[in-house]
């Protein structure tokens, strides 16, 4: 019988070390088949943030920068401007991304890099135990929002897409999710779009994934991925938020 | 190469600030990378690269931050290409998250300190209070990078050649330590190397990208092993004696039968052979001893000519920083003297001279010990 589901090319055969229930290896793979997809993976560059997805090096079969934490999309940009030949993708979580790494993300953004960025939001720090993240929910509760986090005193969470939809720079902004198959489809669907539009030079591109981290939330998997239906998409609404290959 | 990308001919004499010098050598030396953001006094690199990069097909980005400018840095030289930076003390403290990890990467770069007053924000004036950071490594980390020390627009202008080749030779990040009077100063200099064609300069063989027929290559700084760190830590301790004993570089001048030796880099150097000239006049032997690369310090002729002199006299614009390295260098075999100007003030050659007269005269005066002639 012809397997049809095999490892993709562009993943390493690495083991990887995600708890059960998380959300970064479902989005590894959905990359790993793009790139097989698209036959890039020979001149595939990814670039390693610091996060969950810090061993992210080890994961992909093809050339890997290891990067500071929320620098990611600099490292991208000096990357792509030498070597335009190149695909380049950043793979970033919430606190790298919109919280040590916010200007990275938007100056990148509005120069309209052409570079592909994968923002895994999970509300919560994972790596280092669990702590707030700049997209935490209110009232959730993290290892430094013991009480929950208080808008009042912690501040709002972070709606990156629609920020970057002011921006004249990107060409192409969605919000997807992993915890259930069907947005699982529309993620894989939204990534291919985004390294697609890399390899065309259309330019900017940024996918945001809703995550479930159960260990993080304290939960179990199953109430992690009910958690993102019913708290997180509320807030942060799935969809297309800025489009210009739509645009006649 | 297309010819019309060389600006100068070899030895054309011509005249430029310190900072033009510096950015014409470096497109000369093969950058075609640069990434910064403005802060005074090195305005002029960024802005002269603007333009001149954009003629030879290079790539010029203004950054949001000091701290993003590094890191575009780290990513094209991640891809093998001549990549510069550059900025003063307060900008280079930003960079110093960058410069530990491209240090750790083993990633080849030149970046260029034009010192300004400090602490904090300190003022614009030239002033060499970064001397401690720049030889120290600088950031987080067990590191030493590679710092040349120019005193004229020439030396900034021809100092990249030799930054890029040595900083790729091993495989270690350089920089150049001016000063704001260096950078400003409009000098004759004339280029002493060769347009530098950067398609013939080698690939290297460690860059990211195009993996056909190869593993794939990570360019990584974290190792969770301890074992794994603790061997890459003495990798680059090797890597860094192997520098320390080939490249060390400085000028003597009028040592052979000085009484005391002044040691002295960039702008301090210059003025103190002004005081050197007029002591000459007057019968008073003065030399000077004047480090190019401050790491490596070169310590060895610092002790041959501190055993010989008896004396050494440190002068430096700021409040003491080099005479550390004098002092160790000395190790108690002979009088260790600083004279300092720091906040922006720069020395007068009368100033050096008067207090080389009064080392001179001091006597009883304990070996190895820094003793401070400035009047505080």
């Amino acid at each position: 019988m012809k397997r049809e589901y095999k490892r993709p090319e562009g993943l390493s055969k690495t083991i990887m070390r995600y708890c059960p229930g998380c959300g970064h290896s479902i989005v590894h793979r959905i990359i790993g088949e793009t790139i097989d997809e698209l036959g890039i993976r020979e001149k595939t560059i990814a670039i390693a943030p610091v996060g969950c997805s810090v061993f992210l090096y080890e994961y992909f079969n093809c050339d890997s920068v290891q990067v500071a934490h929320g620098r990611a999309p600099a490292v991208a940009t000096g990357i792509k401007r030498v070597n335009p030949e190149l695909i380049v993708f950043s793979y970033q979580g919430d606190g790298d991304l919109a919280a040590i790494g916010t200007a990275e993300l938007i100056h990148s953004a509005t120069r309209g890099e052409n570079f592909t960025v994968i923002f895994i939001n999970n509300a919560i720090y994972g790596m280092t135990g669990g702590q707030q993240a700049p997209t935490t929910m209110p009232g959730q509760k993290t290892t430094t929002n013991p009480f929950g986090r208080d808008p009042k005193l912690a501040g709002y969470p972070i709606r990156v897409c629609e920020m970057l939809a002011t921006l004249d720079g990107p060409v192409y902004l969605e919000r997807t999710a992993v915890n259930k198959a069907v947005n699982v489809l529309k993620t894989k669907k939204a990534i291919k779009k985004a390294f697609q539009l890399q390899v065309e030079k259309k330019g900017y591109s940024l996918i945001e994934v809703l995550a479930p981290c159960p260990t993080g939330w304290g939960i179990s998997p199953l109430k992690a991925c009910e958690y993102v239906d019913k708290v997180m998409i509320p807030y942060y609404p799935l969809g297309v938020y800025k489009d210009l290959t739509q645009v006649k | 190469m297309n010819p019309d990308i060389i600006k100068y001919k070899t030895g054309e004499k011509i005249l430029l600030k310190g900072n033009e010098a510096f950015a014409e050598g470096t497109v000369r030396a093969g950058c075609r990378f640069f990434s910064g953001y403005p802060i005074t006094p090195q305005n002029e690199i960024p802005e002269y690269l603007s333009w001149r990069l954009f003629e030879v097909g290079g790539t010029f980005i203004q950054a949001e931050s000091e701290v993003s400018a590094i890191n575009m840095i780290y990513g094209a030289a991640a891809c093998g290409a001549r990549a510069l930076t550059s900025s003063s003390g307060p900008g280079i403290s930003l960079k110093q998250e960058g410069i530990s990890y491209i240090a750790a990467a083993e990633l080849p770069f030149l970046y260029a300190n034009v010192m300004r007053g400090g602490p904090g924000l300190g003022n614009i004036a030239p002033c060499q209070s970064d001397y401690f950071q720049a030889t120290r490594g600088g950031g987080h980390g067990d590191y030493r990078i590679i710092v040349l020390a120019p005193d004229s627009a020439y030396e900034m202008g021809n100092f990249p050649k030799l930054a890029y080749d040595t900083a790729e030779k091993y495989r270690n990040p350089c920089m150049i330590l001016a000063d704001g009077l260096i950078g400003q100063m409009m000098e004759p200099l004339e280029f002493n190397f060769d347009f530098v064609d950067v398609e013939k300069i080698p690939t290297k063989d460690y860059v990211v990208g195009n993996c056909k027929g190869r593993e794939m290559r990570v360019i990584n700084t974290l190792h969770m092993s301890t074992d794994i760190l603790e061997k890459h830590n003495w990798d680059l301790y090797r890597k860094y004696e192997k520098i320390k004993s080939e490249f060390t570089l400085f000028e003597e001048k009028y040592t052979d039968d000085a009484d005391i030796v002044i040691v002295a880099y960039g702008t301090a150097a210059r003025i103190s052979m002004a005081a050197i000239m007029k002591g000459r006049e007057q019968g008073i032997k003065i030399g000077l001893l004047r480090p190019i690369t401050l790491w490596p310090f070169p310590e060895k002729i610092i002790s041959q000519l501190a055993q010989k002199t008896g004396k050494v006299l440190a002068v430096e614009m700021n409040t003491g920083q080099l005479v550390e390295d004098v002092q160790m260098a000395v190790n108690g075999k002979a009088e260790v003297y600083f004279y300092g100007r720091p906040g922006g003030n720069i020395p007068t050659g009368d100033e050096i001279l008067g207090v080389a007269k009064e080392a001179l005269k001091m006597k009883n005066v304990e070996p190895g010990r820094i003793n401070v002639l400035n009047k505080i």
